[in-house]
């Protein structure tokens, strides 16, 4: 029998989030290294768009639990079945992608398999048969070598760090299906209700990013309207213009919209838009930061950008060090002319 | 309500981390704190005390320096205090720490609540929570950013957890684990007296004997630690005489780098 090499498809409402399809590739790639095939494992109800999405991602073959139990991700359906599964089909390995819910559920199934777990690692290898991982640790400050002993290996990939493989529509295979582990009078938990957040891209995901620190709130010329008279809440005004100039550019560049703990403690955007070591660690391709100083717990957040932009008006600025690019100037001169700039050249104008 | 909170002390979120010569990793002279995830874990469980009644204690599995994070979660208002520590759990790994954890509750019997940090910012794992939740066989919410209701003597309470898509909003029952995300509010600073009170507490150390327990299983080494490469990057500055001149430049530069 040939090895297994699991990769978990995170899902919300049956909507594969698409780091998933990153496990699928990096499955692909231990499968031909170890001698194995790479194999979907599927959680939910009423999943099967999700199966054959996984089949045209490249799995040779698709595990899936389809139960009401499962609607709703909760952790001890999930973490039970699947261990539940693995017990079955006894797989080399299990991939998760880094997601909240990817990073919870390799958790507890190492804890149901009494097996290593490597969580959140942006590289692997394998060495002598060994799968030998590479992980950031203290923020990215120092990177470690991690290699779990016995079997099933189980590790998270960090969202963006592993290639997206190609879809390929005709691709299908095997699926095996198998029985949730728990029934609904065994969950003590219950899903209450959801309170989603407006779209808009995830940050985590996203190949672009455009961030705002305290800068945004910066310009003295802007005067606010006359009722606003609070020195806070006029500086809290000030900066909701200056996101509108970032998220703007955002639109055009198809970008996530970030920010500075500095932003997001003075007010000026929610917390879920926080960069660094207390908010998102994230990895795009390109990171436009507009007012941010790049303290060094901004720096854990973002310093795996391929390529980064500083926009600020002192040349000093540690975020200078770290980018690519870098203008020395106002924000709110600079970022609305690259809009406009960009609007012409993509043909958005 | 018996409550715990599971605390750690790592490196300040500023310091200059490096590995040495000696492959040993250094934060030169930069303070050890009570890291920083834990705060928001102690704020709820002390806002959860200030609500139900009861005690919380606050537990730190590491050497001496692990007093560093006790006496500041002592100062903000935890009751007591108890430190882990054997020379057979040097090595440890997110499940052996679990399986010592999990052993310190059942040690203390009758709990109602755990709290979590959501991650550790040295090991950045976040795996120790879950993980303490499933060996204990209680159910786990991680990332709580609110309690709904806790309900002591029915046993039941509801929170709201942050997830990608917003909030999920689970209710179960107790005794549970739970983990603490930032959005549950700013942590309190402690206050003068609790600071000399928490300089003058006395802080059992259990050993993995008093636990009655083997040092579990390390599965996950790390057979090497680097500093990460050095960003290979000299920061082109764009100029020119206008705004809409840097921005044309500057627009041009990131087209040729193809990440659009
Ligand atoms: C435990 C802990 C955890 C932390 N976690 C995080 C984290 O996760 N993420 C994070 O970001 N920070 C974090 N911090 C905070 C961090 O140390 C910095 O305070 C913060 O990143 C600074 O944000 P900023 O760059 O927006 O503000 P500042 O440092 O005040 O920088 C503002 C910048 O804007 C520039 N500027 C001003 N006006 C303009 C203008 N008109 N045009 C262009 N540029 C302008 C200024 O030159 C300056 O460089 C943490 C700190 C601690 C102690
Ligand atoms: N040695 C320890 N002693 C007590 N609590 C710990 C220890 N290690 C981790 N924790 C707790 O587990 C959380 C997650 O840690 P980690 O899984 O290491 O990222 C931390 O925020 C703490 O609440």
């Amino acid at each position: 029998m040939s090895k297994q090499i699991w990769a978990y498809i995170d899902h919300f409402k049956g909507e594969p989030l698409m780091p998933s399809w990153e496990a699928i590739g990096a499955a692909q790639m231990l499968a031909e290294k170890l001698g194995g095939e790479a194999v979907a494992v599927i959680l939910g109800n009423g999943m099967d768009a999700a199966v054959q999405a996984a089949f045209h991602y490249g799995a040779a073959k698709v595990i899936v639990a389809d139960d009401a139990t499962l609607a709703d991700y909760r952790p001890e359906p999930y973490a039970e079945t699947l261990a539940a599964a693995a017990a079955e089909h006894n797989p080399a390995v299990i991939l998760f992608p880094t997601t909240t819910r990817g990073r919870e559920l390799a958790a507890m199934a190492g804890a149901a398999l009494d097996a290593g777990v490597i969580a959140d690692i942006i590289d692997m290898d394998v060495v002598d048969g060994k799968i030998v991982t590479t992980r950031p640790v203290y923020a990215g400050k120092l990177l470690a070598k991690a290699v779990a002993e016995g079997e099933p290996q189980i590790i998270s990939l960090r969202v963006r760090a592993f290639a997206k493989p190609e879809a390929d529509e005709s691709r299908s295979g095997e699926v095996v299906k198998v029985a949730a582990a728990l029934s609904e009078d065994d969950i003590a938990t219950k899903v209450v209700e959801y309170a989603t957040t407006e779209g808009g891209v995830s940050l985590t995901e996203a190949a672009i990013i455009v961030s705002g620190g305290r800068g945004v709130s910066n310009n003295p010329d802007l005067a606010p309207p006359p009722d606003i008279t609070d020195e806070n809440e006029i500086e809290v005004w000030r900066a909701k213009q200056g996101f509108k100039l970032i998220g703007e550019l955002a639109e055009t560049l198809g970008a996530a919209v970030g920010a500075s703990r500095a932003a997001v403690d003075a007010g000026y955007i929610p917390y879920e838009h926080q960069v660094g070591q207390t908010g998102k660690v994230v990895s795009p391709d390109l990171y436009i930061a507009c007012g941010i100083s790049g303290a060094i717990q901004h720096q854990a957040g973002m310093r795996n950008s391929k390529v980064i932009v500083a926009i600020n008006t002192d040349p000093e600025a540690p975020i200078f060090k770290l980018a690519r690019y870098g203008v020395v100037g106002d924000l709110w001169k600079i970022v609305p002319a690259l809009n406009e700039a960009f609007k012409k050249k993509l043909g958005k104008a | 309500m018996k409550i715990l909170v599971f605390v750690k002390v790592t490196p300040d979120t500023a310091a200059t981390v490096k590995v040495d010569e000696a492959g040993n990793v250094t934060w030169g002279d930069a303070p050890l704190v009570l890291n920083p995830w834990d705060e928001y874990a102690v704020e709820a469980a002390l806002q959860t005390k200030e609500a139900h009644g009861g005690s919380v204690t606050v537990v730190s599995m590491g050497d001496e320096s692990a007093l560093e994070a006790i006496r500041r979660a002592l100062a903000m208002g935890c009751n007591d205090a108890i430190r882990i520590e054997d020379p057979a759990l040097a090595e440890d790994d997110s499940l052996s720490t679990a399986k010592v954890l999990k052993a310190v509750v059942e040690k203390i019997g009758d709990v109602d609540m755990v709290f979590f940090g959501r991650q550790a910012i040295d090991g950045d794992t976040g795996l120790t929570p879950p993980q303490t939740a499933r060996l204990l066989g209680w159910p786990y919410i991680g990332l709580v950013a609110a309690f709904r209701e806790i309900d002591p003597d029915g046993g039941q309470f509801t929170a709201e957890r942050t997830i990608e898509e917003g909030r999920q909003v689970l209710s179960s029952r107790l005794p549970a684990v739970v983990s603490v995300a930032k959005d549950f509010g700013e942590p309190r600073y402690p206050s003068f007296m609790g600071i000399r009170k928490a300089a003058r507490a006395k802080v059992p150390v259990w050993s993995l004997a008093d636990l009655g327990l083997e040092a579990p299983a390390v599965k996950v080494r790390l057979p090497e630690l680097q500093n990460p490469p050095k960003r290979e990057v000299v920061c082109e500055f764009i100029e020119g005489d206008t705004p809409e001149e840097i921005a044309e430049k500057l627009a041009d530069k990131i087209l040729a780098e193809k990440v659009l």
